[in-house]
Parts: C-alpha cells; structure tokens; sequence
C-alpha cells in the first residue's frame, strides 16, 4: 500500500483528535469562574477599569481639588477633530506679571513643581468654562495627548446615560468642582479586580451644570 | 344509563389516551427545561451567567419566553401559501408524541406496547423533512427556501447511515422492539451495546446531532447565512412549535439512543426510571456542549463527510456485525 492512500485516514484521526481538544477547551471554560458581574447588583472593580479610555475630565492642581491645572493654552479645543471642546477664558488684567516665563515653563518642569511655580491669581490666563459636546465626542485621545500639563485624562466613568442629547453637554469645570476626588493612579486603597458592591457613583452630569437635567 | 353501561373502553384506549397526557406534559416540561438548560451551558461555556434576571438564577426564563411567544400576532408574509405556512408547524410538532409512544421509560413504562417500535420511530422521525419542505416553500421567502433545500438534503443523506447504525443493533438484538432490545442489554456498562458496537454508537451519534439541525450541523437555520433559515418568516408559536419540536426532537434522539446503546433505563445497582433520565440528560449535555464548541461546518463538507466517511463505515460495521453474528 501507498502513503497516499492512508493520507485521508491519517487526516481523518487527526481531526478527530482536534475535536476532542476543543471539546477539552470548553470543557474547561466552563468550569472555570465568570468573567462578568451581576450588572444592577454589582459594578465591575476599579481595577478592572484601569486603562478604561471614558469621556474626558479635569485634573485638579494636587493642592486644590476645584482647581484644575488648565493653562488655558486652547490646544485641546484646536486638535480635537469633532469640535466637541469649547473652552471660555478670562484673560488677566494688564497690570500682572508677565506670565509667559512660567507657563514656558510648565511645559517641561513635572507637575509637582508646577504650582509653586505659578502665581494662582493675577498672571495666569483663567478658564471660566470647559464645555464638552459628549455626543460629538469619538474618544480619540488626542485632547489628552496634546495638553501640555496633563490636565486632561480619561475619566473611569463607565455607566453613562442620558435621556437626551443636552444631557451629554456638559461643563467640565463644574463637574470638577463638585466631583470626588478619587486617590490618584498607584496610590490609596483600590479594589483588586473583583466585582464591587454598587456605590453610588458620581454622574457623568453635572446638575448645576445642567440645572437639574441631568441624571 | 343503557348507552353509559354498555359502552366498553377499551384497556389499550385508556392507556394510550392517558400516555399521550403524561408525554405532553414530559416534553412541555422538558422543552422549557432545555431551553433554560441550554443557556445556561452557553453562558457558562463563555464566562458568564446566562439567564439570571427572571426568577431565582434565572430558572423562570423560559416560562417569559414562551408567554411572550404567545402573546404574539400572528402575521401571515404577503404572498405566502396559507396552508402549507400553517400547516408546517403542526406536521413538525404533531408526530413528536408518535416518536415516545414505543420508547419505553422504565420498566414497564411506555405508551404503547408496539413490536415494531424502532421502525415506528425512524419512519415518523422523517415526517419532520416534510414539514422543513412546507414551511420553505409556503413562505414566500429566499431564505427559508434555501433553509428547506439545505435540510432536505441533510437529513435525507444522513438517515441512511443512521438506519444502517441502528440496522446493526436490531440485528444483534433480534427485535425492533425497544423493550427487547433493553431486556436484552444488562446493568453494567460492559454489558451495554455501546462497549459492543463502539461504532454504531459513534455514527448515530453523529446522526443524531445532524438529524436535529444542530450546531455545528445547523445549515437549515445558519442565522449569518440565512438569517433563520427555515422559520424565518415564523412569529410567535409558530416560531415556538418549530422550537419546541426540535427540543422534542433532541429528547426522542438521546432516548432512542440511550435504549439502543447505553441499557435503556437499566444501571449499575439500581435499575429504573431515573438511570433513563440521567442518560438522557447526559447525552443531551453532551450535544450542548458540543453546540457551544465547533463552528458551523461548509455545506460541501457536511455532505462529503455523511457520503464518503459515516455511509461506507456504517455498510463496513453492518456487514461486520452480520460476519460475527453468523460465525457466533
């Protein structure tokens, strides 16, 4: 007899013996834990959610919460390409220190130094409103990559909903200045990536913001 | 009071009459208990947990369902032959009590004592074809109609290996009648017709899978193929007899196979009902498990393997089985 003529037999047992692998594989799985958590009862654990690219929000200045360490340069609102960002400034008064050095400086000095660095009132360009159009958003990034201080981040904000588009306008700002204000990366107790008990969660709207549309 | 007295009911009538009632409420019941079955092996086969929101871990999931297949209008498609669209569902679904008439459950629990019991099975299972045929073609609808086309030729090619998988059986037993064929089996697995006929087991199998359109043999209902195939244009129950046929469909395979190769409802220590249920349940298992690990196979390919693979190994068994019989 001729190898050719065992070919399809041979082909055949090894098929079959692949069936069974896979078959081993689900087998497997299945007795493995879950992946998933309870949505209404439980949220998934903080951990899980490292990385999670949400919608965009305000780093505050480490020394003050309402704060955030916006310098007003308007590049996010430039190099977003879905011109969800619309941000308003109060420019300083004339008779200030002249600001130039320090935000030259901001660019490349780390973050801790900043703030000492800057003269909080008088020579800083000051933003009054950070708007975000969440509906045109396409979480790209970019806005996050371009800021010079790092003031913008993906927040972890992964329940959103809305019963209208004008809920997913919203002011950063004002959502910073109410927001709780979660330990920074790497530091504080946080949640191995085990599901969590559902907390109340801070909305993604802000109701001042909105007067009282939000959710 | 003349007409009350004299009138004799037969023992057989009463029998059957009262078997029919007990079988409808066994597939009832284990049609919702499979499609709640079903899920959760898929879900858990995948890392997550299946239906869980209705009812304790979900158990009320397929009483929804079917209240809500229900409670559906029942719209006819434009241009549908009324008849053969309505009437698909039944001839689907009527000849699945015909199919556990014969099956014998336990000891002496079975519907009907018939001694052509295994042809009864195999001849009424191929009225299922029938009703695929009508529910494609009276649709109206490219897609059922190829659904149909897919499963006529599906299951017309793999009942003969089927028949010749169970041919080799019968002919050891002696019988056509499943009793017998259980009588003649013992408790223990070795002394089962699977450790036998290792494979005629595996071609009924394999059969069985293909004969119930299931998955990875599920061509007429491919859903990202033919959208449903068959039963695209069905709403409601009409919809849910197809369903709850091919559930049915499933129980009769796994018990029809249970009897002929794994000792019917004999088992080790203690025989009866249960030891039947239990391979049932586990043969059923295993066609889920099964469903939730290959993908779809090709068309070509589901052909070739019944015609140039499990036809000439069932002849081959057959012929065989024959040799050892008449040297024994």
């Amino acid at each position: 007899m001729s190898a050719p003529m065992f070919k399809p037999l041979v082909e055949a047992v090894q098929g079959l013996k692949s069936l069974v692998v896979g078959l081993k594989i689900t087998g497997r799985e299945f007795a493995k834990p879950q992946r998933t958590v309870h949505y209404p009862r439980q949220v998934v654990g903080e951990a899980a959610l490292k990385g999670y690219r949400g919608h965009i929000e305000l780093v505050p200045l480490e020394d003050e919460a309402q704060t955030p360490r916006c310098i007003a340069c308007m590049q996010c609102e430039r190099i977003c390409p879905s011109n969800c960002i619309l941000i308003k400034v109060e420019k300083p008064a004339k008779t200030a220190q002249p600001a130039e050095k320090t935000v030259e400086l901001d660019a490349v000095t780390p973050k801790t130094k900043r703030t000492e660095a800057m003269p909080k009132e008088g020579g800083r360009k000051k933003v009054t409103s950070f708007h975000l159009d969440y509906t045109l958003c396409s979480l790209c990034g970019l806005c996050v990559q371009v800021c010079p201080v790092s003031s913008l981040r993906h927040s972890e904000n992964l329940y959103l909903a809305g019963p209208s588009r004008e809920a997913f306008h919203v002011d950063l700002l004002a959502r910073l200045r109410s927001q709780p204000q979660p330990p920074a990366p790497g530091e504080g107790p946080r949640g191995g990536g085990k599901p969590e008990k559902l907390a109340p969660r801070k909305s993604f709207v802000n109701k001042d913001a909105q007067g009282g549309e939000g959710v | 009071m003349m007409a009350l007295a004299d009138l004799q009911i037969p023992g057989a009538l009463v029998r059957l009459v009262v078997a029919l009632a007990a079988l409808a409420a066994f597939v009832g019941v284990n049609g919702m208990l499979l499609v709640y079955l079903e899920r959760k092996v898929a879900g858990h086969i995948q890392r997550r947990p299946g239906p869980f929101e209705v009812g304790p871990h979900g158990i009320l999931q397929a009483v929804a369902d079917a209240l809500k297949l229900v409670g559906k209008q029942l719209v006819t498609p434009n241009g549908a032959d009324w008849l053969l669209f309505w009437g698909a569902p039944v001839v689907s679904f009527m000849p699945v009590f015909l199919l556990f008439l014969p099956i014998e459950f336990g000891p002496g629990l079975y519907g009907l004592d018939v001694n052509l019991g295994l042809l009864l099975i195999l001849a009424f299972a191929g009225l299922n074809v029938v009703a695929l045929c009508m529910a494609g073609w009276g649709s109206n609808n490219k897609w059922a109609l190829l659904g149909a086309a897919r499963a006529v030729a599906q299951s017309v090619a793999y009942e003969i290996p089927l028949l010749l998988a169970v041919l080799a059986i019968a002919a050891m037993a002696g019988t056509l009648h499943l009793g017998e064929i259980v009588a003649k089996q013992g408790s223990w697995p070795w002394q089962w017709n699977v450790a036998l006929q290792p494979v005629a087991f595996f071609i009924y199998f394999v059969c069985s899978v293909a004969e119930t359109n299931r998955a990875p043999f599920d061509l007429p209902e491919a859903e990202s193929e033919l959208t449903a195939g068959f039963h695209t244009e069905y709403p409601g129950m009409g919809f849910g007899l197809f369903f709850l046929a091919e559930y049915a469909e499933m129980i009769v395979v796994s018990a029809v196979g249970a009897t002929l190769f794994l000792g019917g409802w004999k088992g080790p220590l203690v025989d009866g009902v249960w030891w039947f249920l239990f391979k049932i349940y586990a043969w059923l298992l295993v066609m889920m498990w099964i469903r939730w690990t290959y993908p779809r196979v090709r068309f070509d390919q589901i052909l070739n393997l019944c015609w140039k693979w499990l036809i000439p190994l069932a002849l081959l068994n057959l012929l065989a089985t024959f040799v050892a019989l008449a040297v024994v």
